[in-house]
């Protein structure tokens, strides 16, 4: 039996997967920590947060996200192509800034707004 | 003096949702004063993700969960004044302030809500003997640097705390390629979400010392190296337990205290634990038609919870305004006792006890078995709530049903917690 704390919000249940039973999920409040629990036994992923430098006067980052969670073995690798990008405003939330980043199949998209 | 029937001051996730939900009760005249040049507060540098959850049911990052809010607010029938200090409020609810465009001014509302967030315990205040060299920051002001002005703050460092802030800020300096040597825990356990030291600490093997802390600080005009030590359960550091860490910039994330200033000068009663004003259940302070929210009140840990205080002191300031002003009512006590930190709210009114009421506490300590937290009329135990896991550094919310408290006719009531 592997204990586990989920991650995927503040509630931080404890989980616990096993491993022998096709690794069943129990100790989860809701459906995405049985998700959650078993991908991470099998093959763990995040979300990664980060900023893009954007030729804007007044807002000097635009923070990105991936669009949906990437193995953790190749956040620096997501990190790496986020570091190379430079955008000009305007963008807006959700406008997608690297497609197919790190070949993971997720994009990286812009978390706000930003006019000029 | 202009007159105006609401002010709000603070346009982050508190004062947005207060402002949102006073406007949609139909107030007419609202003012939102807000001292940065954005709405949102603190969410903007808060890019990571986890904020939501519970009041929009996704998982989002500070930013959009700020946009969801802004852009309601920018199309509301709503005044902000961005750039905008306010200097003082005083007891009769006249607002001194200042901003760029509209100078010196002082308008009389008929309601105020206090949504001024918190701020950052400093080093001053925690008394790290050694040099004071550059490169000591404050975890907040650090995130502000790197995710919002796009700065490198250090290559080698080392945070103090382990507060949410240090925790994310940890993972966040990892990922921008810093080399993060340790965070350095004074208690024997964490007062960040588990889920931090997970996916924070844990994915990037980065070691949390716990019962240590920071002896000494050195070098001339950057960090240079720090001296970290093991404490005894007094908290004392323990002689010949010390490592030395080369590093150029130490975090400190040893707290956040709610802003008090504005409150104090109105004259608003505060409670010495949480540092914020003492509210009713409709949060409102000690002073009539003066309201406060969010982690001016208390310090969350959930922005969907600071949120829904928000919009509850919106409503409150919407009651009093719109509908004839109740006769004046008796509160009832609620009192944190032994293991319990603090409640919030600090006082219910007699006519809140038929609709039930939603409180927030804090244990003293961690209780890895979980606990029963027992509520009691006039010491006569009337409720009880199994938890699971309580932790000083997860806050607790419960709802004591109407179907109970409409019963009580105490003149007290408080609240207790013990392991099962």
């Amino acid at each position: 039996m592997i204990d586990l704390i989920c991650i995927c919000c503040p509630e931080g249940c404890r989980l616990q997967v096993d491993p022998d039973h096709d690794y069943a999920v129990t100790g989860n409040r809701c459906p995405r920590g049985e998700t959650y629990g078993r991908e991470e036994v099998i093959s763990p992923v995040r979300i990664v947060t980060s900023t893009v430098r954007l030729t804007s006067e007044t807002v000097p980052r635009l923070p990105v996200k991936t669009d949906r969670p990437v193995p953790k073995s190749v956040m620096f690798q997501v990190m790496d192509e986020i570091n190379r990008v430079v955008l000009n405003p305007p963008v807006r939330l959700g406008q997608p800034v690297i497609s197919d980043v790190a070949g993971t199949g997720a994009d990286v998209v812009a978390t706000r707004t930003v006019t000029a | 003096m202009t007159e105006t029937d609401l002010v709000i001051i603070g346009a982050g996730p508190a004062g947005m949702a207060a402002a949102l939900a006073a406007r949609a009760r139909g107030v007419g005249r609202i003012l939102v004063l807000e001292r940065n040049g954005f709405y949102g507060g603190i969410l903007n540098q808060c890019i990571h993700n986890g904020f939501g959850l519970h009041y929009f049911g996704e998982e989002l990052t500070g930013p959009e969960y700020a946009e969801r809010f802004s852009t309601e607010l920018a199309s509301a029938a709503v005044d902000v004044h961005l750039d905008t200090m306010v200097l003082s409020v005083s007891p009769d609810r006249q607002v001194e302030y200042i901003g760029p465009k509209t100078g010196y001014q002082v308008v009389s509302a008929k309601a105020v809500i206090l949504a001024t967030g918190c701020r950052e315990r400093t080093r001053g205040q925690i008394s790290i003997p050694g040099t004071r060299p550059a490169g000591v920051l404050t975890a907040g002001a650090a995130q502000r640097y790197v995710n919002l002005d796009g700065y490198q703050i250090g290559r080698r460092i080392i945070v103090l705390g382990s507060g949410d802030i240090g925790l994310i800020m940890a993972r966040r300096l990892t990922l921008e390629g810093a080399e993060v040597v340790a965070v350095v825990e004074l208690m024997p356990y964490s007062s960040g979400l588990t889920r931090n030291i997970r996916q924070c600490l844990d994915d990037f093997d980065i070691p949390l010392l716990l019962s240590h802390t920071i002896t000494e600080i050195r070098g001339k005009h950057r960090v240079e190296q720090v001296t970290v030590a093991a404490v005894d359960a007094d908290r004392k550091p323990l002689p010949g337990s010390e490592t030395r860490f080369d590093v150029d910039t130490v975090l400190l994330s040893v707290g956040l205290i709610p802003e008090n200033e504005l409150a104090k000068g109105a004259g608003i009663e505060l409670d010495p634990v949480t540092g914020g004003p003492i509210v009713s259940d409709r949060m409102e302070t000690s002073v009539p038609g003066i309201f406060a929210c969010g982690n001016a009140v208390q310090v969350h840990d959930l922005v969907d919870y600071v949120s829904a205080e928000g919009r509850r002191a919106g409503d409150h300031a919407a009651d009093l305004l719109l509908n004839e002003p109740a006769a004046k009512e008796d509160l009832i006590s609620l009192t944190a006792t032994g293991d319990i930190t603090y409640v919030v709210p600090q006082q219910i009114r007699q006519s809140s006890l038929s609709a039930g009421i939603d409180i927030f506490l804090r244990v003293k300590r961690p209780l890895p078995g979980g606990g029963v937290i027992t509520v009691c009329a006039d010491g006569t135990p009337i409720l009880r709530f199994r938890r699971k896991h309580l932790n000083p550094g997860e806050m607790e919310r419960l709802t004591l049903p109407h179907q109970v408290m409409s019963q009580q006719t105490a003149a007290s009531f408080s609240i207790s917690v013990e392991a099962p």
